[in-house]
């Protein structure tokens, strides 16, 4: 466990020492500020229209949650999925890269903590992106009454499709020592992964419902609404396992071969 | 110490070593000595538990390279051909993050990083990036990371490739110097390198053993003659004594698996005489042959190369 620690932490330092994730998290910021923005902006302007035109019926059907966080959220899911692939590229390719990888073999540390270490570096790099998102969040405090139990949920939720897009991440880097095949690899999978449930019509009844039900994005509505569902929660951590896992066969048979 | 048997290590369908049989003691220098492509990194990566090995086994202190590699792993110090550091970090950075990952105690570290930029030379540097430093500092970097968590063995793959002469005679002080309380096992295809630092040298070839001598034994061997090696069912007790009596024999040694090495004069083709002899003493002949590789080819490879290098 403390191996895992030192390796996130060596991680997280160069990360912290590079320009990528300073660069990242400006360009993440100010387009989800500049999305958010005009939501509110269109939002203010709806609800003062519904005022003028029905008086009960603004208070009634308008409110920040629903038109205004959800949609910002949901943008930014697809902000993270252009941007983590940047992120988790680096985790694996560039230690086989320059051979640094043989350090951590040769060290008495066992697979899982070091794919475990990965993870949890790209985890806090991502956390920390997200959480800054909620200083614009709080300034919708000031203006309106939005409720505080559905924004949790839903930043519980992109916290956990974030970590879906990590682990397939560390699993595409951990395939390659080119970084831009791994952030392409990454970013073509979990954009199929989210767009999978679109073959649910074509596909017949039950294996449309398969589809679906794999889809990373169908799994968020109910955190959106405020809902936490065990099974969807169970859902994003399989997911995020299945991909840790793959990670840690990938690497042992590189041994072999 | 180690004892490496029947090593062998398949990548897809190539073999890089074959059925590799040593053994090192406690305290010994190794040279493992071969040109490029010989096996040399494949038996160390194995060594160190980075790779497996396809077939044969090998024991670390007793401790078996496929079931406790994570024992191994605690007391080894391993210096691949590439030293494995992070570019943009700083040295005493970089040697803090390899002692927490050796398992050096969290209250050890300090200590464990400051010996190791002092026997490394280190200190000037200490903050200074990895990245930019001079390939023969970076070398030094790479053996400091290996020697943080105060290993018994040490394992070195070509610790002088790739430097200028007088990095290289640096570098081969600090291995002397290390070698004082540590077994090492060190591998190289130059010559001269293995002279000046090991007791004992192991020369491969294509990933065959070619000959384990000391040094002395292996230049003397060379000048003056041929080997043919012989295995035989019976009359091991007296094969030694007969065959050294026959002319043209310089001398007669008895190997690990009990095959005879028996030394010749140079020309002097004593195959017939030597299967005569087994023959008439009904000693049951199961092989005759002469060593493959010759010694002085990979002698003069090695050679040859160094000349280019110590320029
Ligand atoms: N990862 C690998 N995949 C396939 N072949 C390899 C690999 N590593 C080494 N080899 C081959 O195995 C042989 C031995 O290589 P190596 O152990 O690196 O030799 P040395 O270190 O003595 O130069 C070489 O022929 C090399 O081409
Ligand atoms: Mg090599």
């Amino acid at each position: 466990m403390r191996s895992t620690f030192i390796i996130a932490f060596r991680d997280l330092s160069s990360f912290l020492k590079s320009p990528i994730f300073y660069v990242l998290t400006a360009v993440f910021l100010i387009l989800f500020n500049y999305i958010f923005f005009n939501i509110l902006n269109f939002f203010s302007f709806q609800s003062m229209q519904a005022a003028q035109m029905q008086g009960q019926m603004g208070a009634m059907g308008l409110n920040l949650n629903d038109m205004v966080v959800q949609p910002s959220l949901h943008n930014m899911g697809v902000i993270l999925l252009l941007m983590i692939p940047l992120i988790t590229m680096r985790s694996f390719s560039e230690e086989k890269k320059n051979k640094s990888v043989n350090l951590l073999l040769s060290s008495p540390v066992q697979l899982h903590e070091i794919v475990i270490g990965k993870f949890l570096a790209c985890f806090l790099v991502v956390a920390t992106m997200i959480s800054l998102t909620l200083i614009s969040i709080g300034l919708l405090f000031y203006v309106g009454e939005p409720e505080l139990g559905p924004i949790a949920t839903s930043y519980l939720g992109m916290l956990l499709m974030a970590s879906c897009y990590i682990s397939v991440g560390v699993l595409a880097s951990s395939l390659t020592d080119n970084q831009i095949v791994a952030a392409v690899m990454s970013f073509g999978f979990t954009l199929f992964m989210w767009i999978i449930g679109w073959g649910a019509q074509a596909a017949g009844s039950d294996f449309g419902d398969l589809l679906k039900y794999l889809s990373l994005i169908d799994h968020l509505d109910p955190f959106f609404k405020g809902m936490f569902d065990v099974a969807d929660f169970a859902y994003y951590l399989s997911v995020i396992l299945f991909g840790l896992f793959l990670t840690h066969r990938t690497l042992d048979s590189n041994r072999w071969r | 110490m180690i004892s490496v048997d029947g090593l062998t290590k398949f990548y897809g369908p190539r073999q890089a070593i074959k059925q590799l049989t040593f053994d090192v003691e406690e305290g010994e220098v190794v040279g493992f000595l071969g040109p490029n492509g010989a096996g040399k990194s494949t038996t160390m990566n194995i060594l160190s538990c980075i790779i497996p090995a396809s077939g044969g086994s090998a024991k670390i202190n007793g401790f078996d390279i496929f079931e406790e590699s994570l024992e191994i792993k605690k007391i080894i110090g391993y210096l691949p051909e590439v030293p494995p550091l992070y570019p943009d970090m700083v040295v005493s950075d970089y040697l803090r993050f390899a002692a927490g990952i050796r398992c050096v105690p969290k209250n050890k570290i300090d200590e464990a990083v400051e010996a190791a930029l002092e026997k490394c030379w280190l200190k000037d540097v200490k903050h200074r990036i990895t990245g930019r430093l001079s390939k023969g500092f970076q070398q030094r970097v790479g053996l400091a990371q290996a020697l943080i968590h105060e290993p018994e063995i040490l394992i070195l793959d070509e610790p002088t490739i790739g430097l200028d002469p007088l990095q290289i005679i640096e570098i081969r002080k600090l291995i002397k110097e290390l070698s004082k309380d540590r077994t090492i096992i060190l591998s190289s295809h130059i010559l001269p390198e293995i002279t000046q630092i090991c007791q004992r040298v192991i020369i491969i070839n294509e990933g065959e053993i070619v000959a384990v001598d000391s040094l002395e034994g292996l230049t003397a061997s060379l000048r003056k003659t041929e080997r043919i090696q012989l295995s035989i069912r019976e009359g091991q007790n007296q094969a030694k004594e007969i065959l050294e009596k026959i002319r043209g024999v310089a001398s007669v040694s008895q190997n690990d698996n009990g095959e005879f090495q028996i030394e010749c004069e140079l020309g002097s083709s004593l195959q017939d005489e030597i299967a005569r002899t087994t023959l008439d003493n009904k000693w049951g002949l199961v092989e005759l042959k002469q060593n493959a590789v010759s010694l002085e080819d990979v002698f003069l490879q090695l050679t040859t190369e160094e000349t280019q290098v110590e320029l």
